[in-house]
């Protein structure tokens, strides 16, 4: 170890580049999409209802690490912190202030934005494996702050909080489920177009230039350590609004909801559903939705391995996920029209 | 005063865990530039695996020889067979494939030998050590092992032929390839020894905080927070800063007030955070310049 300092060429890129235009998907088939949310709710029962709005809720959780990993190119293995930090924040002013559901979601977001941004201020010396390691430690250490005694008051401590869920306003006639999910649909849509919308802006430029090569994007003028950071606190807030709807959709928050497992599942739908493309959040919210009852039913305490040899399975053989797949599929139909 | 000497030694002797922990991490680290999240639960099977040969009859220290056996050929197994096909994918793909190994022995461990705590027997004993009050046997028999285990590294690496031809592949794999090492085998050779480098550790913990699947988990982070205190790029400052932590760990747990058991993980993130921010390169690592 005598060289005081050592040069290396950048060999291993963080995140492959995803170019701006395959981030989202096309206004004919979003439409297609955005109809089948909508109409599907009427015609399932319940159960399935709630299924469709934890699957939204993933989807937004998900969406919030792409824009981190696929837009600025940064990891994060606590992503489920976040998730909890919001939960609590609803849990807490519903249960303890009265406060409208609906109010609790901002303010939820705020925080988490806020944490978020605290959190990737170190994160901002940080690259890949040093900020997936903080990050690993800070889910791992997150249900050991939500017991902590001094905030038992609050917090309910191991037991957790009971979260009453809300009434359809105006006398709607709609079932409570039903009624959830047009307002998680209506929060996720307006999230999603936010988030496309950012991404194409000037800020979305420079996380792109930041995860492409990031001394040449401060070569060119992007306050590369604000970027990183709002970059974090962008993420943790979407993470945050997904959190707080999450725990009015389950009734429940509790320390040990938000472990490490969690932080897993989302990294996992983000490789599923492609890393910086969109669209995939949603198909990597129904893998990591289904594929554990799935794997469940085969036998209990397996789900675990299935899911870690499908992401073996998914990285080996569709590196780039549910957006590999959805461009196989394009490329292939018109060329069956012509034959 | 003996208190605090008391909390010393117990931290030295947890530390040496730690220490154990983030060489291994270290190890592969040096090897291919990633961080193994999945070494907690590699060194955590391996504890099963000597808990169960122990169950059919086999005695501690042959069940202790066959496991490390067992996890160095594990080890390389899992490079070749997983991690040599994403040498060349970006920090992502190994991340995720390090995710899902850590899915994969988290979950199959508990499959196998069902989630309930497990009593893991030592070799030492608990009475306390040398008649004195300050340490129990078991705690000096980890330090014991950790140090003939460092000493036997450092001359492996510093004496031997092999030695020096893992090193010359670590820091500098393109010249070492040109004078005829064959690096892709010596990572995982260095895969086959920080698996059974992270197996002591298990088996050596594991009297301490009880068999069972997630037994690891706080082990792993304090492991890391060794690593990144001493500097990924030193296999020694991992070593001190495994003890560092340990100690750090232990005193903060008895002097802090309201810092307890309930704490040990945030305080380990505190940690991990704290040198990051202060000190990015730990305290003996080396300063990386990229190049564009």
């Amino acid at each position: 170890m005598s060289a005081a300092e050592e040069v290396v060429a950048e060999g291993h890129q963080a995140v492959e580049a995803v170019p701006k235009r395959a981030m989202t998907l096309g206004t004919g088939t979003s439409l297609v999409v955005l109809a089948a949310l909508l109409i599907v709710p009427m015609f399932v029962k319940n159960f399935i209802i709630f299924q469709m709005t934890m699957l939204l809720i993933y989807g937004l959780a998900v969406l919030a690490l792409n824009i981190l990993t696929g837009g600025s190119g940064q990891f994060s293995l606590g992503q489920s912190a976040f998730y909890a930090v919001g939960a609590y924040t609803t849990a807490v002013l519903m249960e303890h202030f009265n406060v409208n559901y609906a109010l609790t979601l901002p303010t939820a977001g705020v925080i988490c934005f806020a944490v978020g941004f605290l959190f990737g201020k170190p994160a901002l010396r940080l690259s890949g494996v040093y900020l997936a390691l903080a990050t690993f430690a800070l889910a791992t250490a997150m249900p050991q702050l939500l017991k902590l005694n001094v905030l038992e008051h609050w917090t309910g401590g191991v037991q957790g909080l009971i979260v009453t869920k809300p009434d359809a306003p105006f006398g709607i006639p709609l079932s409570q489920d039903t009624w959830f999910y047009y307002f998680t649909l209506a929060i996720v849509l307006a999230i999603y177009i936010f988030s496309v919308n950012l991404l194409r802006s000037r800020s979305g430029r420079a996380f792109m230039a930041i995860r492409d090569n990031e001394i040449a994007a401060s070569a060119m003028g992007v306050d590369v350590a604000l970027y990183k950071t709002l970059a974090f606190g962008v993420s943790a807030g979407i993470t945050g609004v997904a959190g707080s709807l999450g725990a009015i959709a389950v009734q429940f928050v509790a320390p040990d909801s938000f472990t490490f497992t969690l932080a897993i599942s989302l990294f996992l739908g983000m490789v599923v559903g492609g890393v910086g493309w969109l669209p995939g959040s949603i198909v990597g919210a129904a893998f990591i939705i289904f594929v554990p009852n799935i794997a469940e039913g085969i036998s209990k305490g397996l789900s675990g391995a299935v899911f870690g040899v499908l992401l073996f399975l998914v990285i080996y053989l569709v590196p780039h996920g549910a957006r590999q797949v959805a461009l196989l599929s394009q490329n292939l139909l018109p060329r069956r029209t012509k034959d | 005063m003996e208190l605090f000497t008391n909390q010393v030694l117990a931290g030295i002797a947890t530390g040496a865990i730690y220490a154990c922990m983030a060489l291994a991490v270290v190890m592969i680290y040096q090897a291919i530039d990633h961080l193994n999240f999945a070494q907690g639960e590699m060194a955590m099977f391996s504890t099963f695996i000597s808990w169960q040969l122990m169950q059919w009859g086999v005695s501690y220290w042959a069940a202790f020889l066959i496991t490390l056996a067992f996890s160095f050929v594990a080890g390389i197994a899992i490079e070749r067979i997983l991690f040599k096909p994403l040498a060349k994918a970006p920090v992502l793909t190994n991340v995720a494939g390090f995710i899902a190994l850590f899915a994969i022995i988290n979950s199959s461990a508990g499959l196998i030998w069902d989630f309930t705590i497990k009593q893991y027997p030592t070799p030492f004993g608990s009475a306390p050590f040398l008649g004195s009050q300050l340490i129990s046997t078991h705690q000096a028999g980890m330090i014991g092992v950790t140090v003939l285990l460092l000493l036997g590294l450092y001359f492996f690496f510093q004496y031997t032929r092999i030695g020096l031809a893992m090193r010359a592949a670590a820091s500098v794999p393109e010249s070492a390839r040109l004078v005829g090492i064959n690096t892709s085998w010596m990572i995982a050779l260095g895969w086959g020894m920080a698996t059974a480098i992270g197996s002591i550790a298990g088996m050596l913990i594991a009297p301490v905080v009880f068999l069972e699947p997630n037994m690891m988990g706080g082990v792993l982070i304090y492991g890391f927070a060794a690593a990144v205190l001493g500097g990924l790029s030193s296999p020694f400052g991992a070593v001190v800063g495994g003890f560092l932590v340990g100690v750090f760990e232990n005193l903060a747990g008895t002097y802090i007030p309201g810092v307890g058991n309930e704490l040990k993980l945030p305080i380990a993130l505190a940690l991990i955070i704290s040198v990051l921010v202060v000190k990015p390169a730990g305290l003996f690592g080396r300063h990386i310049v990229k190049r564009v």
